[in-house]
């Protein structure tokens, strides 16, 4: 019986022994080979999304956390996917002003439906885009436009992008589009581009890439920017260029009224979430009837020169 | 001497060679001509001449836009109509020239006698000034301007002048039948791309599927050896039949026994390769003043109207060239620039031809369908294929995964695109397709990465 005890008792010391022995051996450990690190880099880490999807230019959320931290101001970095709000925290953790940034969405750019693009030619190969625009122009007659096989579907990490089977081109759901920018990096075609989300979600834009000149674009779709330039010169903001026989519309000088979309020959530019549909008569006629004016301003000034000029004489 | 071929890889598809009776016929000038200022490996040219500019055949109509490019001459007598775009054979635009044909006038000094000229100019340097100005391109697919191949390096010199006759794509037979009907023109130009070289040893490789060609070559290169000079060294080799032997680094392989190192030129090994085409160029570029404005196209397939070896003006619609050939049956479902192993499908039959088309295979519905993609169970197959020794299967994962840094340790920029790991594949998977894309981006990184240096 008393054996027993003492057993009990030496394998009790001996393992506390062993137990202290090993503690004092990671003690030492951990202060010898300590690693310096900001605690700040770990909070800024906890209030990201954790999407770890690289739209911030960093392979991850704490390869975000360490360059926000290692930053002098928070110019150069920002996390996409949580948008202000994250970046407000992280401001507040670091100390640093935040500069807002409107909130980005993804926008395809091509208009070309199966019924306003009709195929041209069978393809039976691999379905990716990819491996489509390496062997050639696209089954339509148009060289820019999308080649429906859903890159940038599998591209998006948030389930924001899906084909449409009735127009066979990509639909971006706003709400849970993060801008992250991966479907814009897929694209072969190069269609999808991060424009600001638009006060209430209202913007305008062209959906369409060709540039081509306008007959060729013509018997390719038609519903393609055939570069006319109409847009160019109806706009009063100076928001739309025409370059390459394409139209592009400035986010940032483009005050959303609508007019180019009215004048759009093909209907090649888009507004989104406008609370009214466009009555695209009505607008129309506002516009040749301020285009008549100036005109007749233009001319009656021009008449009001020469008389004074002959005045002179 | 035994047969020899190449060491690893390679696969035995049906040769199909339906046109090979077929004697070589000039057809009808087209309406009008679109001549692609990008027809060839390296810079665009630059055009020289403007709308309603009167040109004759074999005048020059663009100017090489940098060092690895090439002239291009007007294969026709006509009205420039337009310097422009058009559409290539896949849809996509090219810079080109749209001349109106009138007649068909040649630039004066252009010889268009059938004469044989055997006499090799003395000067290697102006028989190359002379293929330089004749805009010849490596008429065995990749269109690489010749003159640029035939100037080594400093400090590397060529051992041997690879002919390559091989021909190894299926169905086309555009040089089997150049070697029969213009074969002392190719012994002449080969004589001559040799003394450019500095007199090596010449060898002209063709598969031993065509023995008519090899008899052929072999007694007219016995019939001017005793002309000596650059005519003592050429031999008239025959190859075992396999795919891909018509490969660059292969044909090295089989002829010589070397291996051309990854990321090393043939001429690292010694070794320069012309197409037996462009040693035909080159006898007319040099002997006859004739620019390469036109090139053999065989027109072929099981269901095509009829099997034909076609003489085409560069330029010249696909359209235009199918209609010579009994036109496109209704049961024609798809359309191949080149060979079925490396051919490119066309989308645009208005798409000119360029100097490089070597033929038109037009092929059934039944022929094209693709089988449904099964799972790969690691068979090897394609890798005991691989005529570059990669591992299509690995490769094929890693391209998937986007894993460029493995992609390259795996030596995917080596790829040559053959389509034997594709063809051998018993479950359908597209891997040429799949590699092709990640070869263009680990390549695009490579170039990126020597840029930044």
């Amino acid at each position: 019986m008393i054996a027993s005890v003492n057993t009990l008792v030496w394998t009790v010391v001996i393992i506390t022994g062993i137990g202290l022995l090993l503690a004092l051996a990671l003690f030492l450990v951990a202060r010898r080979f300590r690693v310096e690190e900001d605690p700040r880099i770990d909070d800024v880490e906890h209030v990201m999304p954790g999407a770890n999807c690289g739209g911030c230019g960093f392979a991850g959320c704490r390869a975000f956390a360490q360059a926000a931290v290692a930053a002098e101001n928070l110019d150069s970095v920002y996390c996409p996917v949580g948008g202000n709000d994250v970046m407000k925290q992280v401001a507040a953790i670091l100390g640093h002003e935040v500069v807002e940034k409107a909130p980005m969405v993804a926008v395809v750019r091509c208009n070309g439906s199966c019924t306003a693009r009709p195929k041209t030619s069978v393809y039976d190969g691999l379905k990716s885009c990819r491996v489509k625009s390496n062997l050639y122009a696209g089954d339509t007659g148009c060289a820019y436009g999308c080649l429906g096989c859903g890159d940038c579907v599998a591209a998006c990490r948030f389930g924001a992008l899906s084909l449409d089977p009735e127009t066979g081109l990509p639909v971006v759901d706003e709400n849970k589009c993060t801008a992250c920018g991966a479907c814009v990096k897929t694209c072969p075609k190069g269609l999808i581009e991060l424009r600001p989300k638009g006060p209430r979600g209202m913007r305008q834009f062209v959906s369409c890439r060709n540039r081509d000149k306008g007959p060729s674009v013509k018997k390719a779709c038609a519903s393609a920017c055939i570069g006319c330039g109409i847009c160019q010169k109806t706009c009063r903001h100076g928001a739309v260029t025409v370059t390459d026989n394409l139209a592009y519309i400035d986010p940032a000088l483009c005050k959303l009224c609508r007019e180019c979309e009215a004048m759009c020959p093909t209907g090649a530019i888009h507004g989104v979430n406008f609370p009214k549909p466009l009555d695209k008569e009505a607008v129309k006629a506002r516009i040749q009837e301020r285009q008549r004016k100036e005109r007749e301003a233009a001319a009656a000034a021009a008449a009001a020169a020469a008389d004074n000029e002959k005045k002179e004489a | 001497m035994a047969r020899r071929t190449f060491s690893i890889g390679g696969i035995h598809p049906d040769d199909a060679k339906l046109s090979r009776n077929a004697a070589i016929e000039a057809i009808p000038l087209p309406s009008a001509v679109y001549i692609s200022l990008a027809q060839h490996i390296g810079a665009p040219a630059k055009a020289v001449v403007a709308p309603g500019d009167k040109v004759k055949a074999g005048q020059v109509i663009a100017e090489p836009g940098g060092f690895v490019s090439a002239f291009i001459h007007s294969s026709v007598s006509g009205t420039v109509k337009s310097v422009g775009v058009c559409k290539d054979l896949s849809g996509k635009a090219a810079p080109c020239v749209e001349i109106t044909v009138e007649g068909d006038e040649w630039v004066e000094g252009v010889d268009l006698t059938p004469d044989l000229v055997t006499d090799i100019p003395a000067d290697g340097k102006a028989i190359l000034e002379k293929i330089r100005l004749g805009g010849v391109v490596g008429l065995g697919g990749a269109t690489f301007p010749t003159h640029v191949k035939l100037s080594p390096p400093p400090g590397k010199t060529c051992e041997m002048l690879i002919i390559n006759g091989c021909e190894c794509e299926p169905y086309l037979t555009s040089d089997e039948r150049t070697m029969l009907e213009k074969g002392e023109q190719v012994v002449v130009g080969t004589a001559l791309l040799s003394h450019v070289l500095g007199d090596p040893h010449a060898v002209i490789a063709v598969e031993d599927n065509k023995p008519e060609a090899i008899a052929h070559l072999r007694g007219i290169v016995e019939r001017l050896r005793p002309l000596g000079g650059p005519y003592a060294g050429i031999e008239v080799r025959s190859l075992m039949k396999k795919y891909p032997e018509g490969g660059e680094k292969q044909l090295i392989d089989a002829v010589m026994g070397r291996q051309v190192k990854s990321g090393q030129l043939p001429i690292d090994a010694g070794a320069v390769v012309q197409n037996i085409c462009t040693a035909l160029a080159v006898y007319e570029a040099v002997q006859k003043n004739k620019p390469l404005v036109e090139n053999s196209v065989t027109v072929t397939g099981k269901g095509a109207a009829r099997q034909a070896n076609l003489l085409v003006r560069v330029g010249t619609p696909l359209r235009h060239v199918i209609d010579c050939a009994g036109g496109l049956p209704d049961s024609i479902a798809k359309v191949v620039s080149g060979g079925p192993m490396m051919g490119k499908a066309v989308v645009n039959l208005d798409a000119p031809t360029l100097k490089g088309t070597g033929g038109l295979l037009l092929l059934t519905e039944a022929e094209t369908r693709r089988g449904a993609e099964g799972s790969c169970i690691r068979c090897g197959k394609c890798a005991d294929a691989c005529p570059m020794g990669l591992e299509p299967f690995l490769l094929n994962r890693l391209a998937r995964a986007d894993r460029n840094d493995e992609l390259e340790a795996a030596s995917v920029q080596d790829c040559i695109q053959c389509g034997c790991c594709l063809y051998t594949c018993p479950a359908n998977i597209p891997l040429l397709d799949i590699i092709a894309v990640a070869k263009a981006r680990v390549l695009g990184i490579i170039k990126a990465r020597a840029a930044a240096k």
